[in-house]
């Protein structure tokens, strides 16, 4: 069994080492023709543009995607720079016609999708003529090579039950050389996607047959996020299953939020798009789907018919009573820990780091701060793009709302939520994105705090401050400062994932939606005590 | 402005001191000579076993006791000098008091075994008992094998803990079989599977003779009085039980007896002296209890107790109804109110044991009235609320069968087993109890 798991991670290693490598494979350039079709599909008026490109990348030369890139982002820069020299000179020379023609030559986006766009119909070698041999030696191993390590934990963990043994004694778990090793990829990871997607253009070209099987298209980089991401939820909740084989909690939960991440996240958008309607996920409720008022969603969805009428009537309904409803009768578990796309990968990959997060009161004030201010900032941001969707007024104020969009977009929906959110697991735990910034989190928050059935039953006197359930609580609750004082959790932030119960060598926590009254139980002596004691101080 | 000392920062202890403060703005000191800051001893298990770090068994940041003016001394307590009210430490400084609390907890026994002091021998009980084990016992490298003597609740965690970092482990019981002092025989023998299924070699019914060392003074090998069998090991845990932490005070004017005798009140023979926890011996037993109770809670009941009567509300220590709760390996272990490991006279028992032969449960109950007395539940976790209410009321077994989806505390969608427990009592007692649905208003109504 040993061997197999060695052997597993040795294939997993492999696998990950040659799809680290296939970036520096292959060789990128465009003949004319390609080349005259890409600009005129794109409407550049630009001549500079045309020949800038053409010189850049119409070659024999075997240009690496490094070189490709940056030849391409200086073509686009040097026509940019033309254009803007001339806005300048026709600025200073009070020419208003000639400045304001100049504007249609200028061409916008960001330089790295730009790139990208042309990588994807440029790209030529390994990868490309050997899609699916390549897509076995890096998917196909990791995958294989994962599962060789993660199943013969059924019989090397021993008996069903709770198996924490090493966790702190680890590199890996414990912020450890392998952790921090981790922590690099997953940040690289990320950068790499948000902002640098052509460097990552192969892996891209891995996925294209699997992308054009589903959607009809050839892939895009969040295509591959998607698929990548589904890949990696899935292998880790075999885990999740062997772990937890003796908690059927678990078990239905992990199959939840796998169930919605293939199905809702991955599968129904990609064939919505097969059968030209807009790309929905109808699980992702605003304000987590921060851009969903944002002036282009809502043009593209009155501009669908009645389909897009449907989702966006889905979109508010859902924010607005589904939501709600299900916090009261089931706490924000039923989205968080059992729905949630950003809360499945946090219970999958992210399960073997939940004993990483910050138990202190001072992280529980930074948490409410920060919380509480992206849910305002989505808000407003909200009204904003409201407001110029309504009137039709691209700023407020004098504040663009395009600029608060893409603030918003590159801070909390790229940096926040991605490089940070999944990027710190190993060091800050697996719910930094769920606990200190998911803007829809804190609006399930003030719900399950205020008004639902959901809670935390302690069972009595039992508790003896043991602290498993304080350290694994994914976010970061200390769970045991209400244990051990008999008194139930009635927390915002708890995503009910039931690990402080499962963890408990006591028996002293159950997860359980119950009558309102009484559910918030503060007492200062046990049951167990003198009952006139008890009567005495806690009826003070 | 009144000095309270406390000697012990345990539960006990510790909570004496949150609920002094809670009530007044007396000065507290508490002095102990283990560790800085309380920590939860119930949990240095899983340090060793690395399921956390010792930071995490404290279940207050360090600043809390600087916000709550609660003075943290370290040092060890020589002698008290109850007179002048003054504590002499072993390095000499001296502290005054006007009342004195002693929770100073328990110590593992030792009986005069040869060998019980070498090195590599140690109990499992306090911080330095995890540093030595963590010296000794790393690996199964440097520890081939060690032997735990003694079936309690410290010897199978002890036992796990080990097996935890795969170092082989015999486990010497003196009884016929593990903890049958406390658990009746069919819950002792489930536990007995278990732990020869985790692949540790018990042994029942031995006692050991002595402990060899090698040259430099460390254990090399144990000897089974019995058999005169000679096990080689590296480390040995003396799990044999424990008893007050009291040697301290011989000499002193305070009375003593196994532990510090205290009155309900606990209050000790001396004037403003209490004691409280695992080292308070009551002059004669509680109910049923012993006089001298080492568990968690009753600790910290007592601290809750006797900070009440310090802030000038004199109450009676008066433990409610008994419960306790424990975890054999994968097991875990609940018990409210009282099952013996043998039915009195005028008690009957009813055991239901589910197929794994990994959950049970055994309820006791009085032969001629059938009223509920104790249940001993077993990878079945139950509502503490529940049973304190029944053994208040004073309901019958018929009554807590009927009820047992109120009692259930398992985890959402755990497969429940009441219909076949309730089955199989109607069929060996000739009743028709029928099982009541959940009903969350029972739960939450008040005795």
């Amino acid at each position: 069994m040993k061997i197999i798991k060695k052997s597993g991670l040795l294939l997993f290693l492999i696998g990950l080492a040659l799809f680290i490598g296939t970036i520096f494979t292959g060789t990128f350039s465009l003949n004319q023709s390609e080349l005259d079709d890409f600009v005129k599909e794109k409407g550049y008026k630009s001549e500079i543009i045309k020949v800038e490109l053409e010189k850049a990348i119409v070659t024999t030369e075997d240009l690496n995607i490094f070189k490709f890139s940056s030849r391409i982002r200086n073509a686009y820069k040097t026509s940019n720079d033309y254009y803007e020299a001339l806005i300048a000179k026709y600025d200073a020379e009070k020419n208003w016609d000639k400045k304001g023609e100049q504007y249609q030559y200028k061409i916008y986006g960001k330089p790295h999708s730009l790139s990208f766009t042309l990588a994807k119909k440029a790209g030529k070698g390994l990868v490309v003529e050997n899609t699916g041999l390549l897509w076995f030696l890096t998917f196909g191993l990791g995958i294989i090579g994962a599962l060789m390590f993660i199943i013969p934990d059924v019989v090397l963990l021993g008996k069903p039950g709770i198996k924490n043994d090493g966790i702190f004694l680890n590199t890996a778990t414990n912020r450890g050389w392998i952790g921090w090793s981790a922590f690099i990829f997953l940040v690289s990871f990320y950068i790499l996607l948000y902002f640098y997607p052509d460097l990552i253009v192969n892996w891209v070209y891995l996925v294209d047959p699997i992308s054009e099987s589903i959607s009809g298209n050839p892939a895009s980089q969040w295509f591959l996020y998607g698929f990548l991401y589904c890949v990696v939820m899935t292998v880790m909740a075999v885990r999740m299953y062997i772990k937890y084989r003796h908690n059927k909690y678990q078990i239905l939960r992990t199959t939840s939020v796998l169930f919605f991440q293939i199905v809702f996240a991955f599968l129904i958008p990609e064939i919505l798009v097969r059968f030209e309607k807009p790309w929905y996920d109808f699980k992702n409720a605003f304000p987590l789907d921060y851009d969903f008022f944002f002036k282009w969603n809502l043009d593209e969805l009155l501009s669908s018919g009645g389909f897009g009428l449907f989702i966006l009537v889905w979109g508010i309904v859902l924010t607005i009573i589904i939501v709600p409803i299900m916090v009261y009768f089931f706490g924000k578990r039923w989205y968080c820990s059992w729905v949630c796309g950003c809360g499945g990968l946090a219970e999958t990959l992210g399960d073997p780091y939940r004993q990483l997060s910050s138990k202190t009161l001072l992280s529980w004030r930074v948490e409410r701060i920060v919380i509480h201010s992206v849910l305002i900032f989505v808000l407003v941001m909200t009204g904003f793009a409201l407001y110029t969707f309504f009137y039709g007024a691209d700023q407020v104020l004098g504040i663009k709302t395009q600029t608060i969009q893409d603030i918003y977009g590159f801070l909390i929906g790229s940096i926040f939520a991605g490089v940070i959110g999944t990027g710190f697991y190993p060091i800050f735990g697996n719910r930094v994105w769920c606990r200190f910034g998911c803007p829809l989190a804190a609006y399930l928050g003030f719900i399950q705090r205020f008004k639902s059935r959901f809670r935390i039953t302690t069972n009595g006197g039992q508790c003896i401050s043991c602290g498993n359930c304080s350290t694994y609580c994914e976010q970061g609750i200390d769970v045991r400062a209400y244990a051990q004082k008999g008194e139930n959790i009635v927390r915002s932030s708890c995503v009910g994932c039931g690990i402080c119960s499962a963890v408990c060598p006591r028996g002293v926590l159950k997860l359980e939606n119950g009558p309102e009254k009484g559910r918030i139980n503060p007492t200062d002596i046990l049951l167990g005590n003198d009952v006139n004691l008890m009567e005495l101080v806690n009826n003070k | 402005m009144e000095h309270i000392v406390i000697i012990g920062n345990g539960i006990s202890g510790v909570t004496a001191a949150r609920h002094i403060r809670k009530l007044s703005d007396k000065r507290i000191t508490i002095v102990s000579a283990e560790t800085d800051y309380f920590f939860s001893r119930t949990a240095l298990m899983y340090v060793y076993m690395g399921h956390m770090k010792f930071e995490h068994t404290k279940p207050y940041e360090n600043w809390f006791w600087k916000k709550n003016r609660i003075e943290l001394v370290k040092g060890f307590v020589k002698n008290i000098e109850s007179n002048s009210k003054k504590l002499h430490f072993s390095d000499g400084r001296i502290l005054s008091y006007d009342k004195l609390i002693i929770a100073t907890g328990s110590k593992p026994n030792k009986f005069g075994w040869p060998g019980q002091d070498l090195d590599g021998v140690m109990g499992m009980y306090h911080k330095q008992d995890l540093d030595n084990l963590e010296k000794f016992a790393p690996n199964n490298k440097v520890c081939n094998r060690a032997v735990i003597v003694g079936g309690g609740l410290i010897g199978i965690e002890l036992a796990e803990m080990l097996h935890s970092r795969h170092i082989p482990v015999t486990f010497l019981v003196r009884e016929s079989s593990f903890w049958n002092g406390v658990l009746p025989k069919e819950e002792s023998e489930m536990i007995n599977r278990e732990i020869l299924k985790s692949g540790i070699d018990l042994r029942l019914n031995v006692n050991l003779k002595e402990i060899k060392s090698n040259e430099n003074g460390t254990v090399k090998s144990i000897v089974i009085t019995e058999t005169g069998e000679e096990i080689a090991c590296n480390v040995v845990g003396l799990t044999a039980g424990v008893s007050p932490n009291i040697n301290f005070l011989k000499g002193s004017s305070i009375e003593l007896g196994r532990g510090v005798k205290v009155n309900r009140f606990l209050e000790t023979n001396i004037n403003d002296v209490y004691a409280i926890g695992d080292c308070a011996e009551q002059h004669e037993a509680i109910d049923q209890r012993r006089p001298v109770e080492a568990v968690w809670y009753t600790g910290r009941m007592m601290g809750e107790t006797v900070a009440q009567t310090i802030c000038g509300n004199r109450i009676e220590y008066k433990p409610g109804h008994w419960f306790n709760s424990a975890k054999f390996m994968d097991i875990e272990y609940q018990t409210y109110g009282w099952v013996w490991s043998k039915p009195k006279e005028n008690e009957a028992r009813f055991y239901w044991e589910h197929e794994s032969a990994k959950k049970c449960i055994h309820i006791n109950y009085d032969k001629k009235t059938f009223e509920f007395i104790g249940i001993n539940t077993f990878g079945i976790r139950m509502r503490h609320e529940f049973f304190d209410k029944i053994l208040t009321e004073k309901r019958s077994i018929e009554y807590v069968l009927e009820h047992l989806a109120d009692a259930n505390f398992d985890p959402e969608f755990y497969k429940l087993h009441e219909t076949k427990i309730v089955a199989k009592f109607n069929k060996e007692n000739n009743t028709d109890i029928q099982l009541k649905k959940k009903n969350w208003k029972r739960i939450f109504s008040k005795a």
